[in-house]
């Protein structure tokens, strides 16, 4: 496991990585300058946000309920609020 | 021992068919094209089971090694000139990596304008780029150092770049001493990466994206492993000497026992220069000569021990840095004199450019004017080029 403060000496060397599923990880919600934020009333949990998300980073229930997004991958793209047929999303600034 | 007469390409092919690496990407380039040619008869006539990648370019050659490498292959290929200026990119991943692929160097000018012949310009214009160099000069050398890089690379974890002369090396038949087949095998034995991609057992990831707080200590270890690198180089030449009776050490002294005055060169004008060494020896004046078999990493320690005593010392580089000051090698040896404190009167000659022939009178016409400096003690230039028309 690699840690923020470890030296040259204990790092894999050439860069690697010597685990598997890490880039649950990599936080690039810290990209994002715009927001997207769920309107509740207007959702129809019509799934149609979830697949082009790049990032995986929409909620939702095993009983197809949109229930918002992951902030810690979200790079807010802006790819479900134009996909949202229903203007459920709307994107706004950090 | 087999005693045989062949070229310099032909004996680094030879030593790869021996090697019998798993995967070999090329593409030719004049002069080091003989290579993978011969290589590529080995494989049609089953000698080898290498897997051959014809690719379309060297810059995926070296990508190919690379892949090939990190899969967990042992991987060899051969490059000049622009094809090695075409690899640019690539060459700071292999190293970057880690990966111990093992590329040979046939010197060559690098355009323009078009020239095929010999100079250092082409691994000169690569040097920081991570890789081991070794130089040779002569084909017993490169066919040695061939079968050591194989070694030396595994071991450090770093390509390494097996350097010789285009032409003059590379294409002159010479008698060479080879190995027998399973003895260079035993020697270079199997290859067994600690991490490589097709291991079932592990889960890895190579060469991610290593932003700020990660890639300063990658380079670092880069940089430690090439400075640990002279210890795994004399380890494994020592090895090496004991199969073949043939000792490498990282600089090469020649009658410099009780010299005063000596020239620093690579490569097979070391060959040209020993043998004024030896002409002006049989006048009586003390003159030797010093090669360097690594300029990857610098042999810091050896060169300053070496030339400490020196009055005067020509320093001849077969690259020219285009710095309005010098050549490559002078600056850095320099700086390994100036850091140990020693201020001993030092010139530069920039040689041999595009393959220009460089003759014993040329040579010994350094030497003559290293006397005149050993005896005022000054010089009244730093860089000049040798033999050039104004
Ligand atoms: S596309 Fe719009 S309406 Fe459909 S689930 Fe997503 S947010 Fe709700
Ligand atoms: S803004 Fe982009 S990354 Fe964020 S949830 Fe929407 S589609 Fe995914």
């Amino acid at each position: 496991m690699i840690t923020d403060n470890m030296g040259a000496k204990d790092l894999p060397i050439g860069g690697n990585i010597l685990e598997d599923g890490n880039s649950e990880l990599f936080n690039t919600g810290e990209w994002r300058n715009k927001k997207p934020v769920h309107l509740d009333d207007k959702c129809k949990h019509c799934m149609l946000c979830v697949m082009p998300c790049p990032d995986n980073a929409i909620i939702h229930d095993e009983y197809d309920k949109m229930l918002g997004f992951d902030y810690n991958k979200c790079k807010g793209c802006g790819v479900c609020a134009k996909v949202c047929p229903f203007k459920a999303i709307e994107m706004k600034d950090e | 021992m087999i005693r045989e007469r062949l070229s310099g390409n032909e004996a680094v092919a030879v030593a790869m068919r021996q090697i019998n690496p798993d995967v070999v990407p090329a593409y030719p380039i004049t002069p080091s094209t003989e290579v993978p040619q011969y290589f590529s008869s080995f494989m049609a006539n089953g000698s080898v089971d290498t897997e051959f990648i014809p690719v379309e370019s060297e810059h995926s050659a070296m990508s190919a090694c690379i892949g090939a490498s990190a899969a967990g292959a042992r991987v060899m290929s051969a490059t000049s000139s622009q094809g090695l200026s075409l690899m640019y990119e690539m060459l700071y991943i292999a190293s970057g990596m880690r990966l111990p692929i093992v590329l040979t160097c046939v010197n060559r000018a690098v355009s323009a304008p078009i020239n095929i012949h010999n100079d250092h310009s082409d691994s000169m214009g690569v040097r920081d780029c991570g890789f081991i160099q070794l130089y040779c000069e002569s084909n017993q050398e490169a066919y040695d150092n061939l079968i050591m890089a194989v070694k030396i690379a595994e071991k450090a974890m770093l390509p390494v770049m097996v350097c010789f002369d285009g032409f003059i090396t590379s294409h002159s038949v010479e008698n060479i001493e080879l190995l027998e087949d399973d003895i260079v095998k035993q020697f270079v034995g199997k290859y067994e990466p600690e991490h490589y991609l097709l291991n079932p057992n592990e889960f890895i990831s190579m060469g991610p994206l290593d932003l700020q707080n990660y890639f300063f200590e990658h380079r670092k270890q880069l940089a430690d492993a090439m400075k640990d690198s002279k210890r795994i180089i004399e380890e494994v030449s020592e090895e090496y000497a004991k199969i073949s009776k043939r000792k490498y050490n990282l600089i090469e002294n020649y009658r410099m026992d009780d010299s005063k005055i000596a020239m620093v060169v690579l490569n097979s004008t070391a060959g040209t220069a020993k043998e004024v060494v030896d002409k002006l020896r049989d006048e009586g004046i003390k003159v030797g000569l010093v090669k360097p078999r690594t300029f990857r990493p610098v042999p810091v320690k050896e060169l300053v021990e070496s030339l400490k005593d020196m009055k005067a010392i020509a320093i001849m580089d077969k690259a020219d840095s285009i710095n309005g000051f010098c050549g490559p090698l002078y600056s850095e040896i320099t700086s390994a004199l100036y850091s140990e404190g020693l201020n001993i009167p030092t010139v530069n000659y920039i040689y041999g450019l595009g393959g220009r022939d460089v003759k014993t009178s040329d040579i010994e016409d350094v030497f003559r004017s290293l006397l005149k400096i050993a005896k005022d003690g000054k010089k009244s230039q730093t860089t000049y080029y040798l033999g050039v028309r104004e």
